[in-house]
């Protein structure tokens, strides 16, 4: 960690959770579904649904899907900025039951192409995504991560992290979720490196990996 | 040059004869392996916002989203019984000043926090003003402020939520009263007396924002703990040793933390939010559009 953590970040008010931390996940959600976006809907739980108009959270979650940083004097205008931009914004509240109070449920839109992402605002401006689609994750964007869905065989994960070993890539995090024995798993990796777009295509030729997506770390 | 707890950060200041900021610096130099230059700029670049949301909150004209808050900074500032020194009246008006352009939309630094932004700025930009130190002096205040949030950083979450306003206002008193003795050029040893005795005083300080906004009674309490921090700096630069130990402060922060209701942290179900015109204020809010 460092003292810019700290004493820092620059941002737009009011709040780390519920502003800034909330650009971040929208940003990390464009970087993740990697298309502009013609439909947005946000889903607020918890804290958000009561407070997110006071501290700006709606316009805060658009800013950060349309790609601004969290201290640009636009975040204020985004949802009219959007508008503008021909996206469609819904808002609503929903309840999701044993999650972080800071959290939204954010479906990206764009022709038949649909992502539903849930992420949390654990504090000081730290985000966490926690589901993609209905798959659990976890990881923070603040390293290159690779998203993989995979069939749960022995040996599989095994040949990934060797791939990447291969062309010097080396994994900082790791983590592996799975509803039963030999279904799907879905794997985190966070790295200390970029992926090209290569080695992206060679994982995704793999026949038990049934998804991939590389998303570049926030900022 | 690890450092996981103030007394270790301490031993290190010492043996190596520098200050407390220069031994961050160093570090933030080797961990981001970016030049002393590049490090020191990166944080006057979050000096020079400090100092326009101050400048821009002493202006007056501001309003927060809802229109609930907005324009006390000026009063302070325009205040004619004026009562306290200006060094006390510069340090709570510009600490108001940060926190009403915050809640305003506006651009400010969080110091941990987005909600306790205004105490440290408001601490560090009211000595300089007042003493007329060099900018310099300001921006290693700044790395010794923060070595202390990232220290009470690894043990527990800087957040309402997660500690309450002590983990908030608390720890950001605490970081401006350690930059102030610093600034005012009292030891190594005075810095981390002046940090633990201005967070110990702020433990138990919950979190009960009306509407769960970052307003009432965040604004105000920006400038109580801004001024509260140079009470902690006087007794620490006069000598005065907090008898527990910073590191054991921190963790009775933490616990005391853990212990909190949930009611009190952030959810607005209690306190001040509970409070017959809180529910008013947060009727009106819910039922208006105030985009």
């Amino acid at each position: 960690m460092s003292v810019f953590d700290i004493i820092g970040p620059v941002m737009t008010g009011p709040s780390s959770s519920h502003t800034a931390g909330v650009v971040k996940i929208g940003a990390l959600a464009r970087k993740i579904f990697n298309e502009q976006a013609e439909s947005i809907e946000i889903y607020f739980h918890g804290s958000f649904a009561h407070t997110y108009r006071g501290h700006g959270t709606d316009r805060a979650i658009i800013a950060g899907v349309l790609g601004m940083g969290l201290d640009d004097e636009n975040i204020k205008s985004s949802l009219e900025i959007a508008r503008e931009k021909g996206i469609e914004l819904t808002f609503a509240n929903i309840n999701l039951h044993g999650v972080h109070p800071n959290t939204l449920k954010i479906i990206l839109k764009k022709d038949i192409e649909k992502m539903t992402i849930t992420a949390s605002s654990t504090g000081g401006g730290d985000i966490v995504i926690s589901k993609i689609n209905d798959y659990e994750v976890d990881f923070k964007g603040k390293f290159p991560t690779l998203w993989l869905l995979h069939k749960d065989k022995p040996g599989e994960l095994a040949a990934i992290t060797s791939l990447l070993a291969e062309h010097k890539i080396n994994i900082a995090f790791m983590k592996v979720f799975r509803e039963n024995k030999g279904g799907l798993a879905s794997s985190i990796i966070e790295l200390d490196q970029k992926l090209g777009k290569g080695l992206v295509d060679i994982l995704s030729r793999r026949k038990n990996i049934m998804k991939i997506i590389f998303v570049p770390s926030l900022f | 040059m690890g450092y996981f707890t103030i007394e270790e950060l301490y031993k290190i200041a010492l043996d190596n004869k520098k200050k407390i900021s220069e031994i961050v610096i160093e570090d933030e130099i080797i961990n981001s392996e970016k030049s002393r230059k590049n490090v020191i700029s990166e944080m006057k670049r979050r000096y020079d916002v400090m100092k326009s949301s101050i400048e821009k909150g002493l202006r007056g004209n501001i309003k927060s989203i809802t229109g609930l808050t907005g324009g006390d900074a000026a009063r302070i500032k325009n205040i004619n019984t004026n009562f306290l020194d200006s060094l006390h009246n510069k340090i709570i008006s510009a600490a108001i000043a940060i926190a009403e352009v915050n809640a305003s939309m506006g651009k400010i630094v969080a110091a941990p926090t987005a909600g306790s932004s205004g105490i440290i700025p408001a601490v560090i930009w009211g000595i300089s003003e007042y003493y007329d130190l060099d900018e310099e002096k300001c921006i290693s205040a700044l790395f010794t402020a923060g070595v202390f949030g990232k220290i009470v950083n690894k043990k527990m979450n800087l957040s309402g939520a997660a500690g309450g306003c002590q983990a908030e206002c608390g720890v950001a008193s605490g970081m401006a009263a350690a930059a102030a003795v610093e600034m005012l050029g009292g030891s190594s040893e005075m810095v981390i007396h002046g940090f633990a005795l201005a967070l110990k005083n702020l433990l138990g300080l919950t979190c009960d924002p009306v509407a769960g906004l970052v307003e009432i009674p965040c604004i105000k309490r920006n400038g109580f703990a801004a001024a509260h921090a140079l009470t902690a700096a006087q007794m620490a630069l006069s000598g005065i040793k907090s008898i527990i130990p910073a590191d054991q402060v921190v963790d009775a922060l933490y616990r005391t933390g853990e212990l909190m209701p949930s009611s009190l942290k952030e959810t607005s179900q209690a306190g001040l939010a509970d409070t017959d015109i809180a529910r008013d204020i947060e009727l009106k809010l819910n039922t208006s559009r105030f985009d």
